[in-house]
């Protein structure tokens, strides 16, 4: 059920907050074993803040769910990291958090993710498996990929999730639902635990275009807490949502119908491309000529910030430290090297060469300057364009197992979903068919959706139109 | 095989990571792999581009100086692996004289 019906019987007085709950501790309970969306889950909490919840206000009495990489006061945040698992409880309440509250939803279960969201498939959560509700032989994507497996599942009504190179996207095409990432600086950072600075972003992944625009709206604006949140005003979301796409001009780049995508996956974006035609909008071919140096720029940048951000994982002031250190820089290295799992010391290790002396201007250097020529391929398309579609992933979900052996090969899958990070826009994912693939039958593929900077009304409306009919 | 491009254990001291020996083999071979890859930016021409460090650049934004409420100190202290006194406590880092 969307948040939106949800919150319509809610104010009607047909259910209530603590029914809510209780529904979704018994859906959990009933596949969320099998699933392994959820970490932990905190149902007194959460039926205590029920008790009270204001439903007047605009996410009153609605349960959201939180990736485990976003603090919530109280409650742990373990990254799927065995660094932080052991005894971590966050001391406050991220921005988003607290914005959350103020609109009266109710923080409920922490999601699983790759570990400190660096990954695209959830294998790489040190806690836990999270298998794809629409088959569970198959990765739900990542790195937030327990929070859009648990809309996909119905074991929640919304989550959130962050996005550096399509980690709130990629999850929800895999599995079926709504994923939205805002444009840099419009959603505060602060409490969310920092992957790449220059790229993260918080956002929602939910049932329907509407749920998510009703989430955006109460979590974008201004934080003096994140220097990097924008002063810009925020617009309302909901109001030109159902405007269509009557006139606008609507960009198809090139670079993205090339070789390599499964043919069904190609087959149902087009077919959304046809479908937003049937509906008015003008498709033009543009070109987005550095689209192939994406992945190397994001995997220079991404790491060297991750380098950098996970140095304060030193095990001195919180999570994991190891015993009888010999000194304290035995016991920096062995409690890091206990606490991380293999792809974050792969991109420790990347990151810290990539800024290290002697080879900085050839490679972060280089990459930083090829992000701005990436930028501008996006400043001129959206000079011609009012929003850009192409597909979110190559492929449908793939099985389990093929991230640890070839983690080149991983990065590559990313090529559709780095470059608006790196350019700062804003994109969504939307649920746009189910193919064979494989092996698997009827598996969701979605629609990416690509606006300008602080374009997400735009966004918005522009893939409400392109929504399936529920 | 290409000269490797990474001194996999030197770099991972530099991190302040302790490897095994068997990771230090793996890595090497997935990370040369990953910078061999990333060479394909050297086909780019970038002189005259300017660097981008932020995908918004926003400067120098400042907040009004005036005090704010903070984490009380035993907010803080409750997640310290080991602590004593109202302080964090950590292996002694100076030298006996």
């Amino acid at each position: 059920m969307t948040l939106t019906t949800l919150r319509q019987q809610l104010l009607a007085g047909e259910t209530t907050a603590a029914a809510i709950l209780t529904r979704l501790a018994g859906e959990i309970a009933a596949r969320d074993g099998h699933t392994g969306a959820y970490l932990s889950q905190d149902l007194e909490a959460a039926m205590a803040e029920a008790a009270t919840a204001d439903l007047a206000l605009p996410l009153g009495g609605i349960p959201i769910a939180i990736k485990d990489n976003i603090n919530v006061l109280g409650q742990p945040c373990t990254c799927g990291s065995k660094f932080l698992a052991e005894n971590y409880r966050s001391p406050y309440d991220a921005t988003v958090i607290r914005k959350l509250r103020a609109a009266g939803a109710i923080p409920f279960g922490r999601m699983n993710l790759d570990e400190f969201a660096m990954g695209s498939s959830t294998e790489n959560s040190a806690l836990q498996t999270t298998r794809n509700p629409r088959d569970h032989e198959r990765i739900p994507g990542g790195s937030s990929g327990g929070s859009a497996a648990a809309v996909a599942d119905c074991t929640a009504i919304a989550a959130l999730g962050s996005d550096t190179g399509g980690s709130i996207r990629q999850p929800a095409s895999h599995c079926g639902v709504v994923g939205l990432k805002p444009s840099y600086g419009r959603v505060s950072r602060y409490g969310l635990v920092a992957f790449a600075s220059s790229l993260d972003q918080i956002g929602p992944l939910t049932h329907s275009v509407e749920d998510a625009a009703r989430i955006l709206q109460v979590i974008a604006g201004p934080d003096p807490l994140d220097s990097t949140c924008l002063d810009a005003p925020v617009p309302d979301y909901l109001s030109g949502l159902q405007a269509g796409v009557q006139g606008l001009k609507l960009g198809l780049p090139t670079e993205y119908f090339g070789e390599g995508i499964d043919p069904g996956v190609r087959r149902h974006v087009e077919a959304a491309v046809n479908g937003l035609a049937a509906q008015g909008a003008e498709i033009v071919e543009i070109s987005l000529p550095h689209t192939a140096y994406a992945v190397a720029t994001y995997y220079v940048i991404a790491p060297a910030e991750a380098s950098s951000n996970l140095s304060r994982f030193d095990g001195i002031r919180y999570g994991h430290r190891a015993g009888n250190p010999a000194d304290i820089l035995d016991l920096y290295k062995r409690s890091r090297e206990e606490g991380f799992g293999p792809e974050v010391k792969r991109r420790i290790i990347l990151g810290t060469y990539v800024l290290s002396s002697g080879y900085y201007d050839a490679y972060y250097g280089r990459a930083q300057k090829v992000r701005t020529l990436i930028r501008r391929d996006f400043e001129h398309a959206f000079s011609r364009v009012d929003a850009i579609l192409a597909p979110v992933a190559p492929t449908p979900a793939r099985k389990f197992g093929g991230a640890a052996v070839d983690p080149l090969h991983e990065y590559l899958s990313d090529i559709f979903t780095l470059a608006p990070n790196l350019a700062g826009i804003c994109a969504i994912s939307v649920p746009c068919g189910r193919t064979d693939f494989d092996g698997g039958r009827g598996l969701p593929v979605g629609l990416q959706i690509l606006g300008p900077h602080l374009g997400e009304a735009m966004l918005l409306r522009v893939a409400r139109a392109a929504e399936l009919p529920r | 095989m290409a000269q490797p491009h990474i001194d996999v254990r030197y770099v991972a001291n530099l991190a302040r990571l302790e490897l095994s020996d068997e990771e230090i083999t793996t890595f090497q071979v997935q990370l040369d792999a990953i910078l061999g890859y990333v060479e394909t930016l050297s086909r780019l021409d970038v002189s005259g581009i300017e660097a981008a460090a932020h995908a918004v650049p926003v400067f120098g934004r400042m907040r009004t100086d005036e005090p704010q409420p903070s984490l009380l100190p035993q907010a803080v202290l409750q997640n310290a692996p080991d602590q004593a006194q109202g302080q964090i406590r950590v292996p002694k880092v100076v030298a006996d004289a």
